[in-house]
């Protein structure tokens, strides 16, 4: 049976992995070239929602892949507005992968990244980032829907996009009015202009591909289609030669950048991420490149994982290098039991 | 029919999988409102032995998979 891949899936990986490590290599933290998560965490800290002083920065990578993502879709026609599909479980399932993400310390992609540079805790994540979506794959079988989304007009799917880009600019122009971390992962950041460009290739590229982690795991398991899979497996190829060149690569659980080594809720965490993202359909990553194409829904999940990562630092649930909080640790558990309803409230009764 | 409008992936092609595999049918219309999951369910529905066309009908697509 012929297997066709979408060639702009192993170009994205590609081009996400250089991106990832040239952003480290000039001022983002170690391993983190790119993370929608930590990205999506230091907006909400620099917006004041959250008073960690260590993780406040408006991240240009972010704002980047946004208007990448609807540069492309307008121009290949591909943006509709959409919504209406259960926006405010949308809002408190996108909390709630901020909550498993923020335990693991790094959204799938970024998982993809630490393993790359050899931070074996990322193995960890990722094998419970697959577990999580088994859950959420269990769940789709047995019918589980957050029903149909309906058009909208126009300005739906434009309001997010561009009060990210008022924000942005604002950031550069008023900067007295944002938080800026001084020291911390917040304060490690490349030129916003680099960052920027590199965004809005990513977003642009990530709108052609569909590239989505927790889609390509998905694909592989429900339809054995590993079309979707071949966008992190090139950026993870990509990376790991990177780190080696660069002599970056350290093999191992321990001394690992931003990161902890509790492996336990390493697992665990992205296990709740995994679930809440087959829930919603796709990675963070793919909120984000939804949100350019229109889709008002994602933009509504975006929101919730903003809220989340407020959430986060403000009630001390995020993980620090030091490993997890036992705040965190009940959030997981909390947000497992809370996924488990809205699975178990979202399955459609089968006809008699 | 299988009328996939509205939903996101990776529900048209879920809903065209329940659809081949509840009576494997030699023919299979199929209406998706994106381009993504015109993709999926094309390469789904080759994936399980189809031949596919597909037609543009205002902002929706028209899928007829043939065996």
């Amino acid at each position: 049976m012929k297997r066709k891949i979408n060639p702009w899936l192993p170009v994205t990986g590609v081009a996400f992995g250089v991106a990832a490590l040239l952003l480290a290599h000039f001022g983002n933290p170690g391993n983190m070239g790119f993370c929608i998560a930590c990205f999506l965490r230091d907006i909400s800290g620099a917006l004041g929602l959250h008073s960690a002083g260590v993780v406040q920065y408006f991240r240009p990578e972010i704002v980047g892949l946004v208007l990448g993502a609807m540069a492309m879709a307008v121009i290949k026609k591909e943006f509709k507005t959409k919504g209406g599909s259960a926006p405010a479980t949308r809002f408190l399932l996108g909390a709630f992968v901020m909550v498993g993400t923020l335990m693991f310390l790094g959204c799938p992609m970024r998982a993809v990244i630490r393993l790359g540079g050899g931070d074996l805790n990322a193995l960890v994540g990722l094998v419970g980032f697959a577990a999580g979506i088994l859950v959420g794959v269990v769940c789709l079988k047995q019918g589980f829907s957050l029903r149909r989304a309906y058009s909208q007009i126009r300005t739906e799917g434009v309001i997010l996009p561009a009060m990210l880009t008022v924000l942005f600019v604002l950031s550069l122009a008023v900067p007295a009015l944002f938080k800026q971390s001084t020291e911390g992962p917040g304060s490690m950041a490349a030129p916003w202009i680099l960052a920027l460009v590199c965004g809005l290739v990513v977003g642009a590229l990530a709108q052609r591909s569909r590239m989505c982690m927790a889609g390509g795991i998905r694909d592989a398991v429900m339809f054995q289609d590993f079309n979707l899979i071949c966008g992190p497996a090139a950026m993870f190829v990509t990376v790991l030669i990177g780190n080696l060149i660069l002599r970056k690569f350290n093999l191992g659980f321990a001394d690992q950048p931003v990161a902890h080594t509790d492996g336990l809720w390493n697992f665990l965490g992205m296990a709740l991420a995994g679930w809440g993202c087959i829930l919603l359909g796709g990675c963070p990553l793919r909120q984000l490149i939804l949100t350019g194409e229109g889709n008002s829904d994602s933009a509504v999940t975006v929101l919730g994982m903003l809220f989340g990562a407020a959430l986060c630092h403000n009630f001390g649930l995020a993980s620090s290098a030091a490993g997890p909080t036992l705040n965190g640790k009940i959030a997981v558990v909390v947000g497992f039991v809370v996924l488990l309803i809205v699975s178990l409230l979202n399955v459609a009764k089968k006809e008699k | 029919m299988v009328d996939a409008r509205g939903y996101s992936c990776p529900m048209p092609v879920i809903m065209v999988q329940k659809a081949v595999k509840d009576g494997a049918p030699q023919t299979l219309e199929v209406l998706v409102d994106n381009q993504c999951s015109l993709e999926n369910v094309t390469r789904f529905a080759n994936n399980q032995g189809y031949s596919v066309t597909s037609s543009q009908e205002g902002e929706d697509f028209r899928l007829v998979l043939t065996k």
